[in-house]
């Protein structure tokens, strides 16, 4: 018998199981949704404490909890075991952010201070900082020149 | 003996005599269980690395081996193995623990294969004993083709779960004082690509291979699929062997209960381990335990073991390449 | 009763956002980083174009808490700063997101520094 690679792509196409759709929608829902709740209350508890703070360094405050909380997790091997059932749950909160800067920092570690956990820290949420200082600048410069006018 | 344009009949008698495995954490907990020499309680061995704990448990092994073999390692003609690892570290960095030549190979997790192979090949012109040794951790192959540890990432559904061992074999020339299995003749494969991308689906990128492999084999040998007692292919997982047996069946009608696979033997089904197992230390692992003490109680008097391996590389699939794939068939026989 | 609502609607705007990634993971098979951009981008696109405030308004933690937010500090401060001037338009979206960058990086290299890498098991 020779197949031809077209013929063998539509067999593994029909053999292939199934990523549980409704299963794992159904959970990225529920824990993205529970850690942005976690996130509003951190909000709430600052506005309170830091009555003097404006809203954006409440906002900015909140983001430096959620990543500390999202840092210590993954430092204490937990946060790869909710991701596995969580999916983008996990991975879009900010706390997600915090994990994929210090996984790699982590898994690092081994290879020195230097060039192993501060070389490799960035190895994954790299694209992130670089594509969001982009989007900024660009951002920033449009407005400045609509602002001309 | 050459035999039609890839495979080799071996002239001279090559024994398994023996071989020794050292098992991971999960492959422990799994199936297999009782058939392993040694399972490890935590996936670091004692070492600061999970590197060096591949290459503490690959020197255990052979330690293991020359001991239960009750040779020494001047006896020994040659080490010839392989691992997952970029150049081969493992392995390497195992051999300079004995005073014994060393030869590595890569065919990604085909390698035991290719060592099998390899090694009758130097029986055959002249060598007395040697080692045949590939192994995988886990730990390692994540970190080389997948994520950090840490990441908290879902795995695809097609995923399989790469396996922790060693599992290595002593060929001898000379006839133990015991029965043993012994290996006939080989089938080199040829490298596959049937333009599958996906790296989180390996079984189904590595079936053509084994069906490449295993027809190669049966027509050039001149047998039918039922000379062997089983066809055990090395990591497929569930999807390959569904996808390598509807191939054969084609071919060679129904042929189901003939073809299993390392990968989908190793674990327990609610291990979460996806669809089975994979790795250079999956397909040794398992023959070395299981097939090989069930074919000296008489168990299986003939099998056909494909290793089979995936020739990516975490670069290549970024710079937008299909994964080629390999499969060498090694017929081994009472 | 008033901050039930509102908990609730953090909670259904967060799951959304999530389950819009879920998708795209499952559709594309896109890695974690991957997914990160293009919510990050989705979130300095909806504030560039000032939409990002009524979604804010409604849904509060359930948009600034994923990644959405990040995207959107950043374009805020670009905007923030064109008022005043080129200088500012080019400096404005790092400095709004100096708080979370300095905390990533600090708590990142304090945590890698005390813990290993768990073994992970099937």
């Amino acid at each position: 018998m020779q197949m031809d690679k077209k013929e063998y792509g539509e067999l593994v196409k029909e053999t292939t199981p199934k990523t549980k759709e409704g299963k794992t929608i159904l959970c990225a829902f529920a824990i993205g949704g529970l850690i942005c709740m976690i996130g509003q209350a951190f909000s709430d508890l600052l506005k309170v404490l830091l009555p003097a703070f404006d809203d954006k360094k409440i906002g900015a405050l909140t983001g430096v909890v959620m990543i500390f909380l999202g840092s210590l997790l993954t430092g204490l091997g937990v946060y790869d075991k909710i991701g596995y059932y969580a999916g983008a749950g996990s991975v879009l909160p900010i706390t997600g952010f915090a994990n994929s800067v210090v996984s790699p920092a982590i898994e690092y570690n081994k290879e020195g201070i230097v060039f192993g956990l501060m070389a490799k820290m960035f190895s994954i949420a790299g694209p992130v900082i670089v594509s969001g200082v982009c989007a900024s600048v660009v951002i920033g410069v449009v407005y400045y020149i609509i602002g001309l006018f | 003996m050459k035999k039609g344009r890839q495979t080799y009949i071996l002239d001279k008698k090559v024994y398994i005599a023996y071989t020794a495995t050292i098992a991971g954490v999960d492959e422990g907990k799994g199936r297999l269980r009782d058939f392993f020499d040694y399972v490890i309680d935590e996936s670091e061995f004692g070492c600061k690395s999970h590197e060096k704990a591949e290459i503490k448990l690959r020197k255990h092994a052979i330690e293991h081996l020359l001991k239960s073999s009750d040779s020494k390692p001047e006896d020994i003609d040659a080490i010839i193995g392989g691992d997952l690892l970029n150049q081969l570290v493992p392995s390497g960095f195992s051999a300079r623990e004995f005073d014994i030549p060393f030869c590595g190979l890569y065919s990604a997790c085909a390698t035991f294969g290719q060592a099998l192979a390899t090694g009758a090949v130097l029986l055959e012109s002249g060598a007395n004993k040697v080692i045949c040794c590939t192994s995988s951790h886990f730990a390692t192959a994540e970190r080389q083709y997948r994520f950090p540890l840490e990441l908290g990432t879902q795995p695809a559904p097609t995923a399989q779960w790469t396996v922790t061992g060693v599992g290595c074999a002593m060929l001898t020339s000379e006839r133990p004082k015991f029965k043993c299995p012994k290996i006939t003749g080989f089938t080199l494969g040829k490298v596959i690509d049937m333009g599958l991308d996906d790296p989180n689906n390996m079984g189904a990128a590595m079936a053509p291979a084994a069906y490449d492999t295993i027809t190669a084999h049966l027509k050039e040998r001149g047998v039918s699929a039922d000379y062997y007692d089983l066809i055990v292919t090395g990591d497929l997982g569930k999807l390959g062997r569904e996808l390598l047996c509807s191939m054969l069946e084609q071919e060679c009608g129904a042929i189901k209960d003939k073809i299993n696979d390392c990968g989908c033997m190793i674990f327990k089904d609610r291990q979460k381990c996806g669809l089975g197992g994979s790795g250079a230390g999956c397909s040794s692992l398992v023959f070395c335990s299981y097939l090989y003490k069930t074919m000296k109680e008489g168990g299986l008097k003939r099998i056909l073991l494909v290793p089979t391996g995936a020739m990516l590389s975490k670069d290549s699939s970024l710079q937008g390449e299909s994964i080629p794939a390999i499969a060498h068939a090694v017929a081994i026989e009472m | 009763m008033e901050i039930f609502l509102t908990y609730l609607k953090v909670f259904a705007v967060g799951g959304l956002v999530c389950s819009v990634g879920q998708i795209l993971i499952n559709k594309t098979r896109m890695t974690s980083a991957r997914v990160l951009v293009t919510f990050l981008l989705a979130g300095a696109l909806l504030e560039a174009v000032g939409l990002f405030r009524y979604i804010e308004e409604f849904g509060k933690a359930g948009i600034t808490i994923p990644i959405t937010g990040f995207g959107k500090s950043l374009a805020a401060g670009a905007i923030e700063g064109a008022k005043l001037g080129l200088y500012q338009a080019c400096t404005g979206g790092l400095a709004a997101v100096a708080a979370g960058l300095t905390a990533a990086i600090a708590f990142g290299f304090i945590i890698a520094l005390i813990s290993k890498s768990k073994p992970k098991s099937t």
